[in-house]
């Protein structure tokens, strides 16, 4: 099925819940649903029979820093192996907001959804076992992927003294811009 | 689900009565193919419970691609999945293909196809000859590393590297690949189909063989959707899912092959479907040789291709043209892409979002290793412990390409 079609399918089933349709690259065709209404229409993609979004190839977060009002963007990729068509479902979060978990819907969401909170800090409702994935339990410098984490610590070229305390203080990182 | 997810101390509650004990595997553990660590728990010799713990292998890959031009990215891919860089490389392009609307000349497309289904081969080898060697036949490791020596030979002559190649570029391929390499690679396909039938003779009928992995790690087709399993971990349950036939990229659509697709999902089952995509690719191979065209190699467009020494010391654009494409890169208008490859362990993913600058603002690289080995648990439960070094071998994972 097109794009589009698909488009009007959910329209028709969902009036009020698309916030935006974003065309992409390719014909690919995106939707921005409302947070509420996430899960309600990842069911119905995945259920509806003339859809049957069964395979959910990615899940991942985008952290719009500055560039839009709400802050994070959680991208569902979906594939339907018997109809082989593609389609997009974002949703937009404040930096405060949750959003519910598709593990229910799609098991392979699990991992996503861990790496995406362990990354960005975006927290998944009613998710298993919500920790983190790639860091360390214990990490507590904040969550890489989003923008305002440093890519590089820069550290001061040490110089000679007696002193060792302006040693010391010279080999403690800074944090680049 | 949630009985996957609970904590060991939850788990222990709802068996007081029996005897468990949790062991610690990995993450240097010989088995288990670099450095993945699995929490085991053991009832008597009988697993009940394994809890996969990834991330020692994190790499920040997608961090780091955040501040570099698109071009420079194509090396970070080569070192996620160290095993299958061509194809890895080739994902990524295409990728920005569709981003760019812009489409490699014909004989690119075809090296391109020949590159990456001798990745293939040499991936499926390569698992080939460790996972007989983690069941205990040693044989077929000299035998498969033989046959893939050849292949990483091939690859040198190629491009210069035998194991990251980075030899995928924007609308073509950085070298063409000459004649008399082309004519060996034909003569290998030949010689190679040969070889595999040896390699099965050692293993097909295998009575330990047969007994290590006939029934074990059972996934049957509709656990194989539910866990968007993808490559030969879903086409062995008969998840009748190959990107190169469902959504064809390149010219895998010009080109005859059949996807191998196993019935009951087992490891053995996995082991027949790798076999059977390797002398599906060798075939792929031949094809792709016969009906390559003469022609460029790269497209011949002064804002993607880099020019060659000889023009940027000749002509000034031509050198303007180097910096600009060195330091800036190629602006790509804002917009979002999903694109998906057929990489040798399953749908290799990229999703990229392009704010308008030389640089990716954001990408994702959907692995195929991080999503297949999610299955690993529900896999193992029931199985002995010695099994799961089977099942870890069976998924076929690298851990640069699960942790990036």
């Amino acid at each position: 099925m097109e794009a589009n079609q698909i488009l009007e399918l959910i329209k028709n089933r969902f009036p009020d819940t698309i916030e935006e349709v974003v065309p992409s690259f390719d014909g690919q065709v995106g939707i921005l649903v409302k947070k509420e209404k996430l899960y309600q229409v990842a069911k119905f993609l995945k259920e509806e029979p003339g859809l049957t979004f069964n395979y959910l190839a990615d899940l991942s977060g985008v952290d719009f820093l500055g560039k839009k009002e709400r802050r994070f963007e959680v991208v569902y990729n979906l594939y339907s192996l018997e109809h082989k068509h593609r389609f997009r479902l974002k949703v937009s979060l404040y930096e405060d907001e949750s959003v519910d978990s598709v593990v229910g819907l799609w098991k392979s969401a699990d991992w996503h959804e861990r790496e995406t909170f362990d990354l960005y800090g975006i927290v998944f409702n009613n998710h298993p076992n919500l920790t983190r994935l790639m860091m360390p339990e214990d990490y507590d410098e904040g969550y890489p992927l989003r923008k305002d984490f440093p890519l590089t610590y820069k550290y001061q070229e040490p110089f000679f003294t007696y002193d060792k305390e302006r040693v010391l203080k010279s080999l403690e990182p800074v944090k680049e811009d | 689900m949630t009985e996957l997810n609970l904590d060991m101390e939850q788990e222990r509650d709802i068996l007081p009565e029996s005897n468990i004990m949790t062991i610690n595997m990995g993450p240097q553990h010989p088995s288990t193919h670099g450095v993945l660590r699995l929490i085991v728990d053991i009832e008597g010799e009988t697993v009940v419970n394994v809890k996969p713990v990834v991330g020692y292998l994190h790499t920040g890959f997608e961090k780091l691609a955040e501040d570099k031009i698109y071009n420079q990215v194509i090396p970070l891919t080569d070192r996620m999945d160290y095993m299958s860089s061509h194809s890895y490389n080739m994902g990524y392009v295409i990728a920005l293909e569709k981003m760019l609307e812009i489409a490699p000349p014909a004989r690119a497309e075809y090296i391109r196809v020949v590159v990456a289904e001798l990745q293939r081969i040499a991936n499926h080898l390569l698992w080939l000859g460790t996972h007989a060697l983690d069941i205990g036949a040693m044989t077929v490791l000299f035998l498969a590393f033989k046959e893939r020596e050849k292949i990483t030979e091939f690859f040198e002559r190629i491009c210069g590297a035998r194991l990251t190649f980075n030899y995928m570029r924007v609308g073509g391929v950085n070298l063409d690949i000459g004649k008399p390499i082309l004519d060996d690679i034909h003569a290998f396909t030949q010689s190679f189909v040969k070889e595999l039938d040896t390699l099965e003779t050692l293993l097909s009928q295998n009575r330990i063989w047969l007994q290590r992995t006939k029934g074990v790690g059972v996934v049957t087709k509709d656990q194989a959707i539910d866990w968007q399993l993808s490559g030969p971990m879903g086409r062995a349950s008969g998840l009748n899912y190959d990107l190169r036939r469902d959504q064809p990229y390149g010219v895998y659509d010009q080109l005859d092959f059949e996807v191998a697709l196993g019935v009951n999902g087992d490891s053995y089952d996995r082991y027949t479907v790798r076999m059977k995509e390797m002398r599906e690719s060798s075939k792929l191979i031949k094809q792709a040789i016969e009906k390559m065209p003469e022609g460029p190699f790269i497209i011949d467009d002064p804002r993607f291709k880099m020019p060659g020494h000889k023009d940027r010391m000749l002509n000034i654009e031509n050198l303007a043209h180097l910096f600009v494409l060195t330091a800036k890169g190629y602006p790509i208008k804002p917009g979002e892409i999903y694109s998906a490859t057929e990489a040798p362990k399953g749908e290799l993913g990229f999703y990229i979002v392009s704010d308008g600058t030389g640089k990716p603002y954001r990408i994702k690289f959907r692995t195929p290793s991080f999503v297949n080995l999610q299955i690993l648990p529900d896999m193992s439960r029931g199985h002995l412990l010695a099994d799961l070094v089977t099942l870890i071998g069976t998924v076929d994972i690298t851990l640069g390409d699960l942790d990036r």
